[in-house]
């Protein structure tokens, strides 16, 4: 029972989250905190940094350690096939709508514009996250090595994540950091 | 055989994608390069399409990306992928939470993999906004100076700047959700005929 409740609870978080991320907090403070009492607001804030700072959908994430609170490792699992399941569905239903009409000029123009508008929103998103990773002159310098790097050559994403976790500790320990 | 190719990538994915749903991007980029199953205009489509319907940025792209690779089961392969190391990864740290958190060790690699996020996501943008703006085309017709022009698509270069303008300067325009921008924008597409 309680296991279903979790999958409905979660189903119901992904449903109401657009865009995730921040917009998620709200949505879930009223279900998991309010409506459940699975855990506190400082909980949820916790597990929410956590989430942050840890590979992986920062909503897939926080569902994962809330659903592990409640139900142990099946809980975790169910919690987090709940989160996405309104995803599976509503986006299976529109792709497959939009293929078919894909070839009409309408829906040719509508996308061409509605692609700048996807370009100035992750320009936008690149704005803020911007504000709380490059503080300073070693995290500057990183930046500017993996931009470049990986607008001109053909480098996995995977390498830079390796080699910029081991440059975040090496460069900690030599006490560049915050300078 | 695609399905086990589709958890695998998108396995990855979640594994090295820190920092949320925009981080993501690149590792899509990187897969639409290597394996050839969607093109890179596809992808800010299926952007588009992400941020304008329920659910996790992040995953609606695992689901839609699978979904264009190998249909229905495509779509369920792509997202458990995305969402595997994440269960594993924080079951384990759900145990030493504290630790984790108190960790000096993987504060400093986070130090690290938080600009590393950033310059990621933003060169990814950088390659979108390439197929957005500009006409590569143009170039090969040798039409001199008119040619160079041709280069750039005016009227998308024209709505970047209302929207940056928009979405960061106009004060009660700032805080709407992005699906306001993007459904403006599907309209003024369909009007300007873009």
């Amino acid at each position: 029972m309680k296991l279903l409740s979790l999958f409905l609870s979660f189903a119901k978080v992904g449903v109401m989250t657009f865009g995730g991320g921040y917009a998620m907090i709200p949505i879930l403070e009223r279900e998991i905190v309010d409506r459940q009492g699975w855990a506190s607001s400082e909980e949820l804030m916790d597990y929410y940094a956590v989430g942050q700072c840890t590979p992986g959908v920062i909503a897939v994430n926080t569902a994962t350690f809330i659903g592990y609170k409640v139900g142990g490792i099946a809980g975790g699992i169910i919690a987090t096939l709940g989160v996405v399941f309104p995803s599976l569905v509503i986006i299976t239903l529109i792709a497959g709508i939009l293929t078919n009409f894909a070839d009409i000029p309408a829906v040719k123009s509508a996308f061409s514009a509605v692609r700048v508008c996807v370009c100035v929103l992750i320009f936008n998103s690149v704005l803020k996250l911007w504000k709380g990773a490059v503080k300073d002159k070693g995290a500057l310098v990183l930046f500017l090595l993996v931009f470049v790097l990986s607008v001109f050559f053909d480098i996995s994403p995977v390498v830079f994540v390796l080699l910029c976790a081991a440059s975040g500790i090496v460069l900690t320990r030599m006490g560049v950091r915050g300078k | 055989m695609i399905l086990l190719r589709l958890f695998w990538e998108f396995f990855k994915t979640g594994l090295f994608a820190v920092g949320g749903g925009m981080a993501t991007l690149p590792f899509l980029y990187d897969m639409s390069t290597r394996t050839g199953w969607f093109t890179q205009a596809k992808l800010a489509d299926m952007i588009a399409v992400s941020e304008s319907t329920p659910g996790p940025i992040g995953v609606n792209m695992a689901t839609y990306v699978g979904f264009e690779t190998a249909g229905i089961p495509g779509a369920v392969t792509a997202t458990l992928g995305l969402i595997c190391p994440s269960i594993i990864i924080i079951l384990i740290i759900a145990r030493v939470l504290k630790q984790f958190r108190e960790n000096k060790t993987v504060d400093a690699a986070f130090y690290g993999l938080r600009p590393c996020s950033v310059a990621l996501i933003a060169a990814a943008g950088m390659l979108v906004a390439k197929i957005t703006f500009l006409n590569p085309e143009a170039l090969t017709t040798g039409n001199g100076i008119a040619g160079y022009a041709g280069l750039f698509r005016w009227k998308a270069i024209a709505l970047a700047a209302v929207l940056l303008v928009a979405t960061r300067r106009i004060k009660p325009l700032k805080k709407l959700h992005p699906i306001v921008f993007i459904a403006a924008s599907a309209v003024i597409g369909i009007l300007f005929s873009f």
